[in-house]
């Protein structure tokens, strides 16, 4: 098969896959060496968007199809409401159960500061979570590790997506430069806020 | 989280809560920032106004960490019980500042009091400047729709054996309950039937044996007939699956279970018969 043609074979079976799909699978339907599959498909990721409606994505170790972002707005008036938007609890509890897993609850309240239980079923009820056996010692809590199903949602390729220790370091020393840029475009969502902000109330409030 | 209509009483403790930073105003409204715990307040008062991380004026900061949950309670948020632990902690920290030292002491001599504190703000950092990327990553992955059709089950790659939770086998059993139906046997007399659960264990690991191969759990209820029977067919497989005589497998979430006898000496000796 030449890379074009496995191009098109792979189109194919992304297409009616309904989740990521790997380069073994993939190389065992097309009856081709995984790095000769792994090679096309990233061409695949690799193509100009311009071009279809339809685009690859590299996700959780595999590549899937997804429509192109450009359409966002029409494809959400067509599908309907999606699942919310993760609240700013839950992204911490993720970040600290992806960083550690498997890992305890209590691991979890330790670094946020606060306790963490609802959030952490919040998150297993949206499958993004899963426990994980338990841990030796004293009433043998409950381990908890982050699911495929957080790579994809995340559009994370693996767990090294995310920045590493030094890379982190470097980001937070950079922060007070992101804090006045996002200060200039005007208040949004996620900027930093003042502790307490006080403005003139309307008149008949 | 707006106090626009509030009680005189109130409007006037609010006055008061925010005196320390901005000039009364007759009326005005008050937003607070929402913070996901103490150690997210802490660092925003070091972070906003620039502190020294490694070097955190204790007095001060306590003070206005005390002043934000007295606006908490001010706007009715509830102080929550780790909030309350915070403002604790902090006055140890700030009572070790204030308590003279023996002479002896060297200015650096003997952890800081504040240590533990600076070293769990940094770790907590960390981790909330992980969940901002993952809300970007979120954000940008919401504009991306992937396909939402349901394939057929027997195409997804199998979830490992010993996945199947008992809450899994209770859903199953529920499907085979109401599907099978009390009595759909014309019951013209009731003869009593003793049944037993080392009867029915036996009967079962013979059933799926015979079957060969993976059974589903569906077949495996298909000659009992009362609830009595099939309650204690199901005791009889959790009882089997749990001495590891028969193994549950489920290929997708929701999906069928599939049972299979797990191969031991015992068997080959019984075959070999």
């Amino acid at each position: 098969m030449t890379r074009e043609e496995l191009r098109r074979g792979i189109e194919c079976l992304l297409f009616v896959s309904d989740g990521p799909l790997g380069a073994r699978e993939m190389s065992l339907a097309l009856d081709t060496p995984e790095e000769l599959v792994a090679e096309a498909a990233a061409d695949l990721v690799a193509r100009d968007p311009s071009v279809s409606g339809i685009v690859v994505q590299a996700v959780a170790g595999g590549w899937q199809m997804v429509t192109s972002p450009e359409f966002a707005v029409a494809v959400a008036r067509f599908v309907g409401k999606r699942a919310q938007r993760l609240s700013k609890a839950a992204l911490e509890t993720l970040a600290i159960v992806a960083y550690n897993q498997p890992c305890t609850q209590a691991e979890v309240e330790f670094v946020r500061g606060v306790d963490s239980t609802g959030v952490l079923k919040g998150l297993i009820d949206r499958g993004l979570v899963q426990e994980a056996g338990r841990k030796e010692g004293p009433g043998r809590p409950i381990l908890y590790q982050t699911t495929q199903e957080f790579l994809v949602y995340f559009g994370l390729n693996s767990l090294a997506d995310l920045p590493d220790q030094a890379e982190l370091e470097a980001r937070l020393a950079d922060a007070p430069e992101r804090m006045e840029a996002a200060a200039a475009g005007g208040p949004q969502e996620g900027a930093q806020l003042p502790l307490i902000h006080v403005e003139p109330a309307a008149p008949d409030a | 989280m707006a106090g626009g209509g509030t009680p005189h009483s109130q409007d006037a403790q609010l006055h008061m809560a925010i005196d320390f930073r901005q000039e009364s105003n007759p009326s005005f409204q008050v937003t607070l920032r929402e913070f996901e715990g103490p150690l997210d307040v802490l660092l925003h008062l070091i972070r906003e106004q620039e502190l020294d991380i490694y070097d955190i004026p204790i007095a001060r900061i306590t003070a206005q960490y005390l002043e934000y949950l007295r606006m908490m309670e001010a706007v009715d948020l509830g102080v929550a019980g780790e909030f309350v632990l915070m403002a604790a902690t902090l006055m140890e920290i700030k009572s070790k500042f204030l308590l003279p030292r023996p002479p002896a002491a060297e200015p650096d001599e003997g952890p800081d009091p504040r240590d533990e504190l600076v070293r769990r703000l940094l770790e907590y950092e960390k981790y909330r400047e992980v969940a901002d990327l993952l809300g970007d990553h979120e954000d940008a992955n919401r504009l991306l729709y992937a396909r939402t059709v349901e394939v057929d089950v027997s195409d997804l790659p199998p979830v490992p054996s010993g996945t199947v939770s008992s809450v899994d086998l209770l859903t199953a059993l529920k499907r085979v309950l109401e599907e099978v139906g009390e009595g759909r046997a014309p019951i013209t007399a009731i003869p009593r039937q003793k049944v037993t659960l080392r009867m029915k264990m036996s009967e079962m690991f013979r059933r799926v044996r015979e079957f060969g191969g993976r059974m589903p759990f569906s077949a495996m209820f298909a000659q009992e007939r009362t609830r009595t029977h099939i309650v204690m067919a199901f005791l009889a497989l959790l009882e089997l699956i749990r001495l590891g005589k028969l193994a549950a497998e489920q290929d997708a979430r929701c999906g069928e279970i599939y049972l299979s006898a797990c191969p031991e000496p015992e068997q080959e000796q019984e075959q070999a018969q």
